[in-house]
């Protein structure tokens, strides 16, 4: 009998899975070292780093995925969020205290709109959101002109002045704890710790499992099904607006060719962590550990200089592997 | 074409013989006899869970794991309830689905038609084929279904409850159709909960009877009288003791309420402690009734509701669970419960407002909440962190009960409470089914089982098609009277 079927033991519950998966990559790490990279505390702070933008879509999609729905747009709206944010900070001169809850509006307002498509006039989630990724895309461009908001500004001329880069952006960007941290990844963490509150201790947390699990069962116990699968889409709406935040911080700049598959790349976390795709199982816990997955083999693979081809190949084929130990779990 | 010759002692063209099928330790059909000859209606008669379906799928050949003989004559076709054409195709293309005429891989399209056309004009439907199946009426679906049976020379043809979907010249013109099947020589197979149907179309009628073979017999011989008395004539068993209540004031008050289309304006009342039984066979509008009450078609329901005295609309569950009304629904895995959660968090779900008022849930409150409820309930789970698709069917009801619990309803309306639980499980939600109503809890119950209905029940309500056809006392209802209203009988 595959040890792996039984469902009691640790090895075979959804975190033991997830937990395999990051050790054996961890293992790939210390064996290909790079001449020793992987030892060197940068690397895990860069990788990190890295994997932090994505590691905060996939918070929010852990949501949307734990009520049985998907969101495409995320990676459209950190591309939008990302223009607005530099346009208020860098051209508009706005505070901190104006550009950040207006950019996280707008991110909000994008997960509001694909949510009461979706839940209100049952539109499948996966054509609402693909609508939202397209329009949010377009919206990007027009807001940006279809260029870079970045210091450079151009002027009537044709000439560029320069500003600076606004204190916003280099907050964020910053690192702490002697350089070994950054912001970025403090956020990412923060990110995480208010999804796990609003999923493992919020009543509505409880409402998206059930709607998951069984919607009509949820409808008929009392649950409110269109206010908690909207709220699950805003919620990652607003993710997405944090993650804006951070490309345009790290970049210095809004790039309304930003966040082109993103959304991909977040889902790949959510799963390969084993949140199931099918909704009503699954947590956030299982999906940082996706994040570190996906974020630490990306990393090895990069410093052992492995290809970008040869990357995304590895990484197809181990999320397919990755689904399929997943699917011996059920029952 | 030449007419065979009826001759009672020609060879049938389906014939079962000692037919006994199990799903695991339950054993459906037992020792069951059945033959159908060419020229023939013949009627299988019995209420729901009688065995009626399984037996046709035997017939179909769907089910081959089964001891006894299977001697079929012919192709079967079965015409389902739930039509089996592809909407979005062809009638052409639906006739012949599987079976294309084709040459090379490449459809035969002027081919398929024509024949399409032929088997279509056999039944006097005059039907472009080309169309999409979705642009006819359900009558011409099941006409359309029809022609693909006989396109398949189909001799043995079921037909299972075709007229549900149908209106009154809708159904003679099936039944013209029957009798020029029959006179084409196939052998009809029909069930049906209509007596009327069974008394204008049946030449022969089986009836079956909790899995059990009760006697088959020419139509003639089994005026309905009879034949209700073969359908329920079963030992009632051991009875439960209802210990009724003394009944407090009025809690519920339908006038003129209805559920489009399903449930007809209808006007009742049930009062504080009560339980009133709602019978009815398939298709009665009784599950559709608790919908409609529970606020779970929205605004689709008409007429007033009062509860207590006071006129309510309930047009969403939550606004109905907030007045004190819980539906337990009739399939506990597709509607009543979220397998993938725990117990505590099933048990929990209706009432988690109450259990977290501010958003926050408290686990240690919701646990206490989960242990008092399935306490008294005697309920077996290994822990209440368990899933609940883990658990027997029993217990995972006795979850979906526990659920209501919490709401601390006024009204319980419950649909099928024991549907494929065991003996003792039963038993146990009866008596709890006996200590919610001493508590002054109205309870609508629906079942498909006599005994339940009789021994439960203070009071029975008769509904048929959406209508109510009987209201009876609980000295007044025999089996008999039950039935006969069931299947549309005006009771006597």
């Amino acid at each position: 009998m595959n040890p792996f079927t039984r469902g009691k033991s640790f090895l075979g519950s959804a975190v033991g899975r997830a937990l395999i998966a990051l050790v054996l990559v961890f293992i790939a790490g210390v064996i290909f070292n790079a001449d020793g990279a992987f030892y060197k505390i940068g690397t895990h702070r860069d990788t990190l780093r890295q994997a932090s933008v994505y590691g905060i879509l996939a918070c929010g999609m852990t949501l949307v995925i734990i009520s049985g729905g998907i969101d495409l747009a995320v990676g459209s709206v950190v591309a939008l969020t990302a223009v607005c944010a530099a346009k208020m900070a860098i051209h508009w001169n706005w505070p901190a205290w104006e550009a950040v809850p207006a950019t996280l509006a707008v991110g909000a307002a994008c997960g509001l709109a694909a949510g009461l498509v979706t839940a209100v006039w049952r539109v499948q989630p996966f054509i609402a959101t693909l609508a939202m990724m397209v329009f949010a895309r377009g919206l990007a461009k027009y807001a940006s002109g279809g260029m870079k908001v970045s210091p450079a500004i151009q002027n009537a001329d044709g000439t560029y002045r320069y500003v600076e880069v606004p204190p916003l952006f280099r907050a964020i960007d910053h690192r702490i704890l002697g350089d070994n941290l950054s912001i970025v990844t403090v956020i990412f963490v923060a990110c995480a710790a208010l999804s796990w509150i609003a999923l493992s201790k919020h009543r509505w947390g409880r409402y998206l499992y059930a709607i998951g699990g069984n919607e009509e069962a949820a409808r008929l116990s009392g649950v409110p099904v269109i206010s908690a699968k909207t709220f699950a889409y805003v919620a990652s709406g607003l993710l997405a607006a944090v993650a804006g935040l951070c490309q345009a911080a790290q970049e210095q700049q809004g790039d309304p060719e930003a966040g082109a598959g993103y959304e991909l790349t977040a889902i790949a976390m959510v799963v390969i962590g084993g949140t199931n795709l099918m909704g009503g199982r699954g947590g956030i816990g299982l999906t940082l550990l996706g994040v570190l997955t996906i974020g630490y083999l990306d990393k090895i693979l990069s410093i052992n200089a492995v290809p970008e081809a040869g990357r995304l190949m590895l990484s197809g084929i181990i999320i397919v592997a990755a689904v399929l130990t997943q699917r011996r779990s059920r029952t | 074409m030449t007419l065979e010759p009826n001759i009672p002692g020609a060879a049938p063209l389906v014939r079962l013989t000692g037919i006994t099928k199990k799903f695991g330790a339950v054993t459906v059909l037992r020792d069951v006899q059945f033959e159908c000859r060419a020229h023939e209606v013949h009627v299988l008669a019995g209420e729901n869970g009688a065995g009626k379906s399984t037996l046709v799928k035997i017939l179909a050949g769907l089910y081959n794991d089964f001891e006894g003989i299977r001697e079929i004559n012919g192709r079967v076709a079965v015409i389902h309830q739930e039509l089996s054409l592809i909407e979005a195709m062809s009638v052409a293309d639906n006739i012949f689905l599987g079976r294309t005429p084709a040459r090379c891989g490449f459809v035969r399209q002027a081919q398929q038609e024509e024949a399409a056309r032929h088997w279509v004009g056999q039944l006097g439907l005059e039907i472009d084929v080309r169309q999409p199946v979705e642009n006819f009426p359900v009558a011409v679906r099941q006409l359309i279904e029809i022609a693909k049976a006989l396109s398949q020379d189909a001799r043995v043809i079921v037909m299972d409850e075709p007229t549900s979907a149908l209106n009154a010249p809708e159904v003679t013109r099936l039944f013209g159709l029957i009798q020029s099947l029959k006179e084409r020589g196939c052998a009809i197979i029909y069930i049906t909960h209509k007596m009327e149907e069974i008394e204008r179309i049946a030449d022969r009628i089986t009836v079956l009877r909790d899995g059990q073979w009760v006697g088959s017999a020419p139509a003639a011989e089994l005026p309905p009288a009879k034949l209700i008395q073969w359908m329920v004539g079963r030992e009632l068993g051991e009875q439960f003791p209802r210990r009724a209540p003394p009944l407090g004031k009025e809690r519920l008050r339908l006038e003129n309420f209805s559920v489009p289309p399903s449930v007809k304006p209808i006007s009742f009342s049930v009062r504080a402690g009560e339980v009133v039984g709602l019978g009815g066979l398939q298709g009665s509008g009784a599950s559709e009734l608790f919908f409609g009450l529970f606020g779970a078609c929205g605004s689709r329901t008409e007429g007033t509701v009062q509860l207590d005295g006071e006129t309510v609309r309930f047009v969403s569950p939550p606004q109905a669970i907030a007045s004190g009304v819980g539906l337990l629904t009739n399939d506990r895995k597709a509607t009543g419960l979220v397998l993938s959660l725990s117990v505590t968090a099933n048990a929990t779900l209706a009432g988690l407002r109450q259990l977290s008022p501010l958003g926050w849930r408290s686990p240690a409150r919701e646990r206490a909440a989960a242990e008092k409820m399935t306490g008294p309930m005697r309920l077996r789970a290994a822990s209440l962190d368990m899933e609940v698709g883990a658990l027997s069917g029993g217990n995972q009801q006795k979850v979906a009960l526990a659920k209501w619990w919490q709401t601390r309803p006024r009204l319980l309306l419950l649909d099928e409470p024991t549907r494929g639980i065991d003996v003792g499980a039963k038993r146990e939600i009866y008596q709890l089914m006996d200590e919610w109503s001493a508590q002054g809890i109205a309870i609508l119950l629906i079942t498909s089982e006599m005994p339940e209905l009789l021994t439960l029940s203070d009071r029975i309500i008769v509904l048929h098609r959406g209508r109510v056809t009987a209201e009876l006392t609980r000295a007044q209802a025999t089996p008999e009277i039950v039935l006969a209203a069931a299947m549309g009988q005006a009771s006597a």
